[in-house]
């Protein structure tokens, strides 16, 4: 293990933001969001919910796919994709165990085949280094899901404490990485992560959601489930607003859409929810005409469709996002409680 | 760079027929007058005018035409209005083929085939069809019930009364659903005309139409004795990606996009009510 201090972290960043661009957590106007890191950047690597999860980095909200350029009856299609790991390879620092778990969710939907090259070759260009929490908060339930918010995985796992950020290689990414920044890192730090990690665990195993139990929610009571009559009264107050799919670091709705401009027709994607009315429409009619159906299927599709779909892994990794930013207060740990609590009947 | 799914092909329309009042089946190529890919039937395309939309059609064209792809397109919104306001020389976008197809290779092979179609419902099964025409040795006999509103409505009906009919060991049974002047053929809904028919229960049946021609007819096969596990049909859902990403078309654990759109009725019965 590798340890650097505190203080010469603005070196660390400026080191790798030579050759590389850095996303970290910075505040700004108020808001923690992994953006570029530039000197004098205010860098809150301890903030464990920005506001937009990282997946913005591999799946951004709006992202330009081709262009068209038409003449006459003829179209001409441009391909405007960039090779980033050519490019600009990219460093993702700071991510916290639960957004790590999600980009795993996002990767069996982006690589799978046919494979996202979108998605590929940003995923492909970037170097996750990740930190463990030591202060969790008391909307995390990360543990719920069988995640360990104390030692993330990625290409470099780290831990804050005292004076010293302690650094540890995963992967090959990883080791490249730490060579790059050798001349900032001393050796040592595996008791002080042990204790850390020790303490830090205490204090999840006591959150208040860490005894959630996900026990009911299997494949074999898909139906059962869907058919559940507390659905009405779970979505009652939902305004269909989507925040909850935007600040989710899961999610993985998007549309396609074309954009007018001077230089021919851009067709882009962005993000899109399952909870919007519009999200199923056709000519002929909708699959889903009221919001109960549309609040459901959010919460099947993470608790029962794509784990059915992903070996049992789920599509919520606790991160509480959507328990702080519903502003009807509706959120999935509601729904597991409301649903999973009735083994027994 | 890798080829990406999402980026499509530029196609060609070398020729458009006006099937009936709202349906035009449009014949497109490559840019180099080649068939732009393979398929098999029941597989769909992504078909787009770039500054309008992109939409999912049924390829209806059989795969083992060479030359060139079908799609049969009822004019219902932005993207098909377009489309059926286009001439012959237009460039459109295409990109597939998507979903899986009718198991024509595997559970249809050596089995008596009924094929029942509502509407604009022939698309997908114009394709599986002209399939079992091609290797007609390959198959037992085969029973095609269509029916439509009026007799302006039937899709393709010079290639099913000058080519369909004639075919060995063939039954071609056309229906309207009102009476209409020039038309002496059978009246009535596809579903009561099935039972009508008193079909043999042991065939494998094939279902296409509107969500309520497929909800009765079903109704009226179980009658007759059809077993689920040999009815097959296709489900239609908002798609945007084709590939099992956008999450559009999600129903259960299902994509309809990738895992359908043909479908067994088994299958059909494992999924939540919501397609
Ligand atoms: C698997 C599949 C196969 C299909 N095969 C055929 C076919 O062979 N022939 C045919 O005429 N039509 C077919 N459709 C329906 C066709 O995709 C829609 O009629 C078409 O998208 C309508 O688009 P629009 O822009 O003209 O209509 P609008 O109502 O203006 O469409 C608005 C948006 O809704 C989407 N949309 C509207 N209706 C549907 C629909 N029924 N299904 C999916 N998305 C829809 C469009 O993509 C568009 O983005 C098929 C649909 C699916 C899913
Ligand atoms: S659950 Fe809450 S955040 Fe999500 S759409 Fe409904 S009101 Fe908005
Ligand atoms: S559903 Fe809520 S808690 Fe679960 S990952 Fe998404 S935002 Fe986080
Ligand atoms: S159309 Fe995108 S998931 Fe099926």
């Amino acid at each position: 293990m590798l340890k650097i201090a505190k203080e010469r972290l603005n070196e660390l960043y400026a080191k790798i933001s030579e050759t590389m661009g850095l996303f970290i957590p910075v505040n700004y106007a108020g808001e923690v969001n992994y953006k570029v890191w530039k000197e004098g950047a205010e860098v809150s690597l301890e903030t464990l919910k920005t506001v937009k999860s990282p997946k913005n980095m591999f799946f951004p909200q709006t992202e330009n796919m081709m262009k068209f350029k038409t003449e006459g009856k003829n179209i001409e299609i441009i391909d405007v994709r960039k090779d980033y790991k050519e490019e600009k390879p990219f460093v993702l620092f700071g991510v916290k165990a639960c957004d790590y778990k999600a980009i795993e969710v996002l990767d069996k939907v982006f690589l799978a085949e046919p494979v996202d090259t979108y998605y590929q070759s940003r995923r492909e260009a970037t170097t996750i280094v990740t930190l463990a929490c030591s202060k969790p908060e008391e909307s995390c339930f990360c543990g719920v899901f069988g995640i360990d918010a104390t030692a993330p995985q990625g290409d470099v796992t780290t831990w804050l404490d005292g004076e010293y950020l302690y650094w540890q290689a995963n992967t090959e990414k990883g080791e490249a990485l730490t060579a790059l920044i050798t001349a900032l890192t001393e050796e040592g730090g595996e008791e002080t992560v042990a204790g850390q990690r020790e303490t830090t665990k205490a204090v999840l195993e006591n959150l208040p959601f860490a005894k959630l139990d996900l026990s009911r929610f299997t494949p074999e009571n898909l139906n059962d489930l869907f058919e559940a009559k507390e659905w009405e009264e779970m979505s009652e107050a939902c305004l269909g607003c989507g925040t909850c799919t935007f600040v989710c670091p899961t999610c993985q709705c998007f549309d396609i859409r074309d954009f007018k401009t001077n230089e021919g027709v851009i067709r882009y994607r962005c993000w899109d929810s399952c909870m919007y009315s519009d999200f199923t429409l056709m000519a002929h009619g909708n699959s889903r005409t009221t919001q109960m159906q549309r609040f459901r299927q959010r919460f099947m599709h993470k608790l029962v469709y794509y784990p059915s779909q992903n070996d049992g892994l789920y599509s919520c990794v606790g991160c509480g996002r959507c328990v702080n930013k519903c502003p009807q207060r509706l959120n999935i740990v509601k729904v597991v409680k409301t649903l999973g609590g009735k083994k027994d009947d | 760079m890798i080829d990406e799914t999402l980026i499509p092909k530029v196609g060609v329309i070398t020729d458009i027929r006006k099937d009936t009042p709202d349906v035009k089946t449009f014949r497109v190529v490559g840019t180099d007058g080649k068939k732009l890919f393979q398929h098999m039937p029941g597989q769909c395309a992504m078909v787009s005018v770039p500054g309008v939309g992109e939409c999912m059609f049924s390829i209806t064209s059989s795969p083992t035409n060479e030359e060139y792809m079908e799609f049969s397109i009822k004019k219902c919104g932005c993207v098909t209005e377009v489309i059926h306001a286009m001439e012959v020389g237009q460039q459109i976008t295409v990109r597939g083929p998507y979903g899986k197809n009718f198991p024509v290779e595997e559970d249809f092979k050596g089995k008596d085939l009924l094929f029942i179609a509502g509407g604009i419902g022939l698309a997908p099964l114009r394709s599986v069809i002209n399939y079992v025409r091609h290797y007609r040795e390959n198959y037992g006999k085969v029973v095609i019930v269509y029916g439509a509103r009026s007799k302006d409505d039937l899709v393709d009906i010079e290639e099913i009364q000058t080519e369909w009919v004639n075919e060995p060991n063939t039954e071609v049974y056309l229906t309207i659903d009102r009476p209409q002047e020039g038309w002496d053929g059978h009246v009535g809904f596809v579903p009561s005309y099935v039972k009508e028919l008193g079909l043999d229960p042991n065939m494998t049946a094939v279902l296409c139409g509107p969500p309520i021609m497929i909800k009765f007819t079903l109704q009226g096969l179980l009658e007759l004795g059809f077993d689920k596990s040999r009815v097959y049909t296709t489900l239609e859902l908002r798609m945007k990606c084709g590939v099992g990403k956008c999450g559009r078309c999600n129903v259960g654990d299902k994509f309809v996009c990738k895992d359908g759109p043909v479908f067994r009725m088994t299958e059909l019965d494992e999924l939540p009510d919501e397609y």
